[in-house]
Parts: C-alpha cells; sequence; structure tokens
C-alpha cells in the first residue's frame, strides 16, 4: 500500500506545466469539436496562447513548458498528461492512437521536475487531470469516454483517497474537466446534462455550492477553467459564469481560446497544475 | 433485495466484481440497474463496504441471464461502470511485501481443484488446499497454494478473485449404497452397508497402487480395536497413519501392559497401578530413543505401531499441549508438524479417519476435495465440524468404532476371497 501523500503544499507559488503551440493544429478528429474542414488559424493561436501565459504569469505562477513535437498537435493540452498528486503522477494512457505519442514526452518532463512518475498497465485508458480533479480530499473522476472505470479504481487503490467515478454521457464533454471544475474544496462549476442521473445525484450530494452553466456557455467550454487562487481564466463568452463568480468573491478573468476550441479545448485543457489544484485537500 | 434471483432453468450466469468507492458514487447500484433493465437478475455473492470515506468498497455479483448472448450484453454494459468478470482477465499478482503474511485482498483458496488465469492461460494450481494463499512463480509458469506461514518476500501473490475459477463441487455419488449419506448426519443407518462401500474402496485403492491414510484416535485402542487395525496394515490396506501421542502411546501400553489407560482389555476392569501403565510406557519407549529403536531392540512386539514399524507404514504423531511424555517420534511444534502432514497428504488417495477430532479436522484442512475421506466417530459432532470447515467431500458414519472395524475387516477378508 503506498504512503499517503503530503498534503501540505510542495511549492511556495502555483505552479503550471504548458506547452506552446508551435506545431498546434487539427490534424486527426476524435472528438465532435474537431472537423480538419475547419482548421486552426495557427497566427491566432499563438496570439491566443501568449495571452493566456502572460495572465496566468500574472497570477503569480511559474510555468514550466513541454518541448513542442511535430506530430503531436495536442501536446499543448498539458491537462492530459497526467494526474498529478504530491510528488506522484500518474500518466496518462490515451485511449486514441493519435495521442498515444505524447505519453513519452510528458513522461520525461514529468521526470525531470523531479516527480515520481507511475503508470497504468498497458491495457488501460486514463488521460490525467482532464479526467481527474479533486474537490476537497475526494477525487472526482470521469470515465466512458476516454478515461475508463476500472483505471480510476486503480488509481483509487494506489492514492488511498476516495474516488467517485462520475459517467460521462455527452460526447461534446469527454473529459471530466469540459464539464466540472472544483473553485474550493466545497464549490464548483458544473453542467449537469453532461453526466447520467447517477453522477448528477453522487455530484448534489457531494458539493454543497454547484454553480450550474446553461448550454450555451457549457459549449464555449466555461468549465474549462483556470482557477489561481480567486482568479478564474475562462476562454471569453462566459458571461453568466463570470457574474455567478463575482457574487461568490471570485475573480473571473476572460480571454479568447476560439482557436483552441476547435480541437475541443480551452484554458484549463492548456494547463496542468503541477502543485496540486486550488480545491485540492 | 430487487433483482436478486436463482439462475432460471436453462439460463446462464457469471461472477464479476466490482470495487472502489463503488458505494458513494452509486456505481454499484448503476451496476445492479444495468443488470435489471437488460432482463437480467443478480446474487450479490459478497460485499464489503468501507468503514471511512477514503476505505473502497467490493462487491461479488452473480449475473444471471435467460441466454449467452443476454448474458454477453449485460457483461459488457456492466464493464463501462467498472464490473469486471473473474474470468475474462488474467488474475492479479501482488508481490508480497511482508514474511510470513499474505499481501492485503490476497485469494483464500478452498480445497476444489482451482485454476488461475496468467498470460492469457488457465494454469491448475498444485498442491490444493483450503487456507491458504496462492503463490506464482517467477516465470509465470506454475502456481501452488501457500500457506501464510511460508510466504516470503517478493513471492507473487494472487490478489482479489479476477481470474480465478474453481471446479465445481461434485455430488456425493449416487447408486452406490452411499445416496442416504449426504444428508444429514445420523446415528440411525445401517453400519454394515457402509463397512461394505469403505472396503470396497480400500481394496481398490490398493488395487489401483493409491495410497490409503488413516488418521486414528485414542479410541481405537480404548474399544479393544487394535487387532482390526493391525490386520489393514499387514494386509497392505494401510499406507500411513496420522495420530496423536494418545493412540501411540495406549497402543504401546496395550502391548506392553495389556491394559489401556490403565484398563485391562481382555477383562475390563481396572488394573491395580494401571493408571501409571502409559506413563510407564512412554518411558520405556524414550529409554530406547523411539518407537523404531524399540521395536528393532525387542522391546516392542505387537501393536498398531509395531505394525508400522514392520511394514513401513509411514507414520506421523503430531503433538498437543497435553500430552503426557510425549514420545520421542510425537513432532511438538505444531507448525512443524502441519508441514509434514501437509507434505505427507500429497500422494493420499483415500483417508479414513477414525475417532479423532482434532487430527481430523487438521487433516481435513489439508486434503484437496478430491481425495475420498470418510470420517468414523460414535460423536456426530465431529464429521459435522468437518463438513463445516469445508471438508464436504467427507463421508460421515456416526457409529462406535469398535463393530465398524470389526464389520470393515470381514468385508475386507469377503471381497479378497471373492478375488
Amino acid at each position: 500500500m503506498t504512503k499517503s501523500p503530503p498534503v501540505d503544499r510542495l511549492f511556495d507559488s502555483p505552479y503550471i506545466l504548458m506547452c506552446p503551440p508551435r506545431f498546434y493544429g487539427i490534424e486527426y478528429e476524435i472528438n465532435p469539436w474537431m472537423s480538419r474542414e475547419r482548421q486552426a488559424d495557427h497566427a491566432l493561436a499563438t496570439q491566443q496562447w501568449n495571452a493566456l501565459f502572460q495572465i496566468l504569469q500574472s497570477t503569480g505562477a511559474t510555468i514550466e513548458l513541454v518541448e513542442p513535437q511535430p506530430g503531436l498537435p495536442d501536446l499543448v493540452f498539458t491537462a492530459n498528461a497526467a494526474m498529478v498528486f504530491g510528488r506522484r503522477c500518474y500518466l496518462s494512457r490515451f485511449r486514441h492512437q493519435q495521442r498515444q505519442g505524447e505519453e513519452q514526452h510528458f513522461r520525461a518532463t514529468l521526470a525531470n521536475l523531479g516527480f515520481d512518475v507511475e503508470e497504468l498497465p498497458s491495457d488501460f485508458y486514463f488521460e490525467g487531470a482532464g479526467d481527474a480533479l479533486f474537490c476537497g480530499e475526494t477525487l472526482f473522476a470521469g470515465y466512458r469516454i476516454r478515461s475508463t472505470a476500472r483505471s480510476l479504481q486503480e488509481i483509487a487503490r494506489r492514492i488511498d483517497r476516495a474516488v467517485i467515478c462520475l459517467e460521462l454521457v455527452d460526447s461534446r464533454f469527454y473529459h471530466l474537466d469540459t464539464c466540472f471544475c472544483p473553485l474550493s474544496p466545497h464549490q464548483a462549476i458544473w453542467f449537469p446534462p453532461a453526466f447520467d442521473e447517477y453522477g448528477q445525484r453522487v455530484l448534489r450530494q457531494s458539493i454543497p455550492d454547484l454553480i450550474e452553466l446553461d448550454e450555451t456557455e457549457a459549449a464555449a467550454f466555461a468549465a474549462n477553467a483556470v482557477v489561481v487562487g480567486r482568479q478564474v481564466v475562462t476562454n471569453s463568452g462566459c458571461p453568466k459564469l463570470a457574474a455567478a463568480l463575482r457574487s461568490r468573491g471570485f475573480e473571473p478573468i476572460e480571454t479568447p481560446l476560439s482557436e483552441f476550441g476547435k480541437a475541443g479545448g480551452s484554458a484549463k485543457c492548456l494547463t496542468l497544475r503541477l502543485d496540486g489544484e486550488e480545491a485540492f485537500r | 433485495m430487487p433483482g436478486s434471483a436463482q439462475q432460471v432453468p436453462g439460463g446462464v450466469s457469471e461472477d464479476v466484481e466490482v470495487s472502489g468507492h463503488i458505494i458513494d458514487s452509486l456505481l454499484l447500484p448503476k451496476v445492479l440497474d444495468c443488470i435489471t433493465q437488460r432482463g437480467g437478475s443478480f446474487d450479490i455473492l459478497e460485499l464489503t463496504v468501507g468503514q471511512q470515506r477514503k476505505d473502497a468498497s467490493y462487491a461479488r455479483v452473480r449475473v444471471h441471464a435467460a441466454s449467452q448472448g443476454e448474458l454477453d450484453q449485460i457483461i459488457a454494459v456492466i464493464g463501462d461502470h467498472g464490473a469486471v468478470s473473474i474470468n475474462s482477465e488474467d488474475c492479479r499478482l501482488v508481490a508480497a511485501d511482508i514474511e510470513g503474511a499474505f499481501p492485503e485482498g490476497f485469494y483464500s483458496t478452498t480445497n476444489r481443484e482451482t485454476q488461475i488465469r496468467i498470460d492469457g492461460n488457465w494454469l491448475t494450481v498444485a498442491l490444493q488446499e483450503m487456507d491458504c494463499g496462492i503463490v506464482v512463480s517467477a516465470d509465470h509458469q506454475t502456481a501452488r497454494c501457500l500457506p501464510m506461514t511460508e510466504v516470503a518476500i517478493g513471492d507473487l501473490i494472487v490478489v482479489g478473485h479476477v481470474g480465478v475459477r474453481i471446479t465445481p463441487e461434485e455430488r456425493v455419488e449416487r447408486g452406490t449404497g452411499f445416496e442416504f449419506m449426504d444428508s444429514a448426519v445420523s446415528s440411525e443407518k445401517p453400519k454394515r452397508v457402509a463397512a461394505r462401500r469403505v472396503a470396497e474402496w480400500m481394496v481398490e485403492t490398493k488395487r489401483s497402487g493409491g495410497k490409503t491414510l488413516i488418521v486414528g484416535g485414542p479410541a481405537i485402542v480404548h474399544t479393544d480395536s487394535i487387532d482390526y487395525v493391525c490386520d489393514l496394515i499387514q494386509r497392505g490396506y494401510i499406507q500411513k497413519l496420522f495420530a496423536g501421542n494418545a493412540l501411540a502411546t495406549h497402543d504401546i501400553e496395550n502391548a506392553l501392559y495389556g491394559t489401556s489407560l490403565g484398563v485391562n482389555l481382555e477383562e475390563g476392569d481396572i488394573v491395580q497401578s494401571g493408571h501409571e501403565h502409559h506413563l510407564r510406557a512412554i518411558n520405556t519407549i524414550r529409554r530406547c530413543g523411539g518407537i523404531r529403536p524399540a521395536v528393532e531392540q525387542g522391546v516392542l512386539k505387537s501393536g498398531i505401531m509395531f505394525e508400522c514399524v514392520q511394514h513401513d507404514v509411514e507414520f506421523l504423531l503430531a503433538g498437543s499441549i497435553r500430552d503426557d511424555g510425549p514420545l520421542p517420534e510425537v513432532i511438538t511444534d505444531c507448525l512443524v508438524a502441519q508441514q509434514k502432514m501437509r507434505v505427507g497428504v500429497r500422494d493420499v488417495t483415500f483417508c479414513l479417519m477414525l475417532s479423532t477430532m482434532l487430527h481430523s479436522v487438521a487433516v481435513g484442512n489439508l486434503l484437496p476435495a478430491s481425495v475420498r475421506v470418510v470420517c468414523v466417530d460414535i460423536n456426530p459432532s465431529t464429521v459435522i465440524k468437518l463438513s463445516d470447515r469445508g471438508s464436504s467431500q467427507t463421508i460421515p458414519i456416526v457409529t462406535d468404532i469398535e463393530p465398524f472395524l470389526r464389520a470393515l475387516v470381514e468385508e475386507v477378508h469377503r471381497l479378497e476371497q471373492a478375488g
């Protein structure tokens, strides 16, 4: 049995992993957002990514970079590198062959940063922080579309924490981080129709303050937010969420990320929080 | 429980397991709902609920469906929610991290033939024994049952039920004169029929080159049944004897003094200072250096132990805390005795337990279900205990040992004469 991790923060400031979009583009179609007919504007994508980078830097975060690799356009979505748990991280096993090449680069980067990189058996699918988000002491985990329930059960066994598996039922919201975002140990953003009835019941029972998104803002990736302290960075076009956040004392920051939306990702997908999410305890 | 049902006639079933935080995340209710929504039914075979919020829960569920097609569909759907058919995947191996203890969640064995799935192939587990774990060799080529005390750090131990299957229990054979024996234990049954059937098995075992083990208590001596056992040894029907200090002691007491616990076996009366006889017998054997030396020195000239030495019957005497003496051959470390018994039963094909509760239960624990066991005891609770502890293949005969052995020897003689 693995030991419990240090609950104290391991780092002095927020610590984030990103990957510049040098080789980003729509080269294949593995989710409903992707269409090779609807190519990303590379220059605009670079501009949007740089803006996000600067916003995060301005929050006081330290940012590490993964070296971009030709032929791996989605390497830019570092949320899917792994799930970080203290000094350990659980490397992703991508469901789609198109992304499996990313694993070795994430493994090397995380190992270089000093993490103990753990892997799951080769026949398991698990897509990192894209499908595994702490809210308080509990890990909420999405399954069915990308990660499998068995992988999440295996993670639960290894981290000795409660892991709540939530079935994702809408292919547009194929990762948990596209429809659920913990803000603090007792607060989260969510889009209920992305979950089945069991999942909706569980989330309502587990988290006291849930900010519900409407269809329009959910489709604008409002749930794919980066939380740093009280600041919440999202794609632009989420005014209702922004108001809900402000009323709770958060500071919403919107920045256009339209070119990444074409690949099914947004602010959160472009980052991996290495020091543990804000809502993690 | 809703949905819980027995298998429908002509239906099929399969066991699955689901683990993790299956209560809090409603995964278990979801899996059970999926089964019933698709026309199946289920039995929860095992459910362990985590005590604290972070603790995982575990359920083993038998899924029933009307056809294999329906069952396959159900298994596929619930598989998406983390329910794993225990036959569809390799068993899970965890390296032992502590000497003398299994990893948590180890698969606990039964006495029935067991196979494990490893690297996609089914491998039969050797040295089948109940209440053990299963250890797999580093090259994944062999597997065997392993007692807890023998676990070494690094041993690959099977954990969970996935990839483990056991051969279903066979009912006691019918139409053999024993159909009445597999119901409740009762003393009100004809013993002659039972003795005849046991005689047939002993003759059959001898003819086929098998080995018969007698597990015996001192009642064999107290009831003046020594000669019957000696007769069976002389005729080659017994290859092994497992007993405690008492059987050997009173057998030798009788050989040296004609008494058993001071009672004259010819007259049935108590002999002057007879209570000392068994101690004096033990002392004599200890002075000789053991039972075998006593036979070789001409001190011990008759009885069961004498015949064992004369006919190379392997005997194993396991001690207990109340033993007098004990005799030099008695193994006083019970783990050592258990291990020697474990090795000793490996080639046994028929086992006859005669009037000893503790030794019968101990040997029952070690024998695989494939070995036929007959337990003869005047106390019904002995044979019930054996069955309760998992030795369900045991055929119980509730009777006084002496008339049973007398009838058994007569039947063996009759069978020999019949050729």
